[in-house]
C-alpha cells in the first residue's frame, strides 16, 4: 500500500507553474525540512543542436493513468530514500520553445537523499509515465522517439525497463 | 466479453480512433493484440510485432502475458516521452 498523501502530489495541467511558489507549499512550513533538492525541464527549440529546427511541442497524456502511475512514483521514492516530501507537476497541451514542461521538487533532512530521489523520480517519469511529445518542426510534425539512454537511466536504480523494447 | 480499448499518441492518430468497446475472447492483452492485428489495416500496421507498442490494463503499465477479464480498459500505445 502506498503512503496516503495529506496534500495533492501530482499534477497534470495546461498552464504554466512558478518554482518559488510550488517549493514553498513542498516545505509547508516544515522546520524539519533541511534540502529542497527540484527540477525543471523546459522546450528545447532544436533536435540534434540545430536552433530552431522546433518551433512548438504537443504534450499528450492518459489522464488517470498518468496521475496514478506518477503517485506509484512518488510512494517507490518515499520507500527507497528518507524525504519528506515530494511534489510533480506535468503539463500538457501545446508549449513553446523557452516554456517549462515538468517540475520535480523533493524536501529531505539532509541533501542526499531529496538529490538521489529528485533523479530517481525523473528517470522513473521518463520511461514510464504515459506521456507522448508531438514536435513541430520545418518538416511538419513528428512524434518524438523514446530514449534507449532514458532506459538505462532508469536500470542504474535497479529497475528493468523497456519502455523503447519492440 | 467486452473490453475497452485506448490508443494514444501515433497508434491512436493511426488507427483513427481515440478508444473502442470490443468484443473479444482473448485471455491476454498479447492475444487481444493478435485479434486487433488480424482486423487488418492501421490495426495491423500500428499494432504489428516488431513495432515498440506499450500497454496498459485497467491504467497500469502491463505486458502481453497479462490476464484480460471482462470490462477491462486496455491501452495501447508507443514508448512513452514525457518529462
Amino acid at each position: 500500500m502506498g503512503i496516503l498523501p495529506t496534500t495533492p502530489r501530482v499534477f497534470i495541467q495546461t498552464a504554466d507553474f512558478d518554482l518559488s511558489t510550488e517549493v514553498s507549499i513542498l516545505r509547508d512550513q516544515n522546520a524539519g525540512v533541511g534540502a529542497v533538492c527540484s527540477f525543471v525541464g523546459t522546450v528545447r527549440d532544436r533536435t540534434a543542436g540545430l536552433a530552431g529546427s522546433i518551433s512548438s511541442m504537443e504534450l499528450e497524456h492518459y489522464p488517470g493513468m498518468t496521475e496514478k502511475s506518477i503517485e506509484v512514483m512518488i510512494d517507490a521514492a518515499h520507500q527507497r530514500f528518507d524525504i519528506l516530501g515530494a511534489r510533480v507537476i506535468h503539463r500538457v497541451g501545446l508549449l513553446q520553445p523557452l516554456d517549462q514542461i515538468v517540475l520535480v521538487a523533493v524536501t529531505s533532512a539532509h541533501r542526499g537523499e531529496s538529490f538521489q530521489a529528485c533523479e530517481f523520480l525523473m528517470d522513473y517519469l521518463k520511461t514510464q509515465a504515459p506521456f507522448w511529445k508531438k514536435e513541430q518542426t520545418p518538416e511538419g510534425a513528428r512524434w518524438v522517439d523514446a530514449r534507449v539512454s532514458d532506459d538505462a537511466a532508469l536500470a542504474k536504480w535497479g529497475l528493468l525497463c523497456s519502455n523503447t523494447d519492440a | 466479453m467486452k473490453v475497452s480499448v485506448k490508443y494514444f499518441a501515433g497508434i491512436r492518430e493511426a488507427i483513427g480512433a481515440s478508444g473502442e468497446s470490443v468484443e473479444t475472447s482473448a485471455i491476454t492483452l498479447g492475444l487481444l493484440r493478435d485479434q486487433l492485428i488480424a482486423q487488418g489495416g492501421a490495426y495491423a500496421e500500428s499494432l504489428a510485432r516488431g513495432n515498440a507498442v506499450r500497454m496498459a490494463l485497467n491504467q497500469v503499465m502491463s505486458d502481453e502475458t497479462v490476464a484480460l477479464m471482462a470490462g477491462a480498459e486496455v491501452a495501447f500505445f508507443p514508448p512513452v516521452t514525457g518529462g
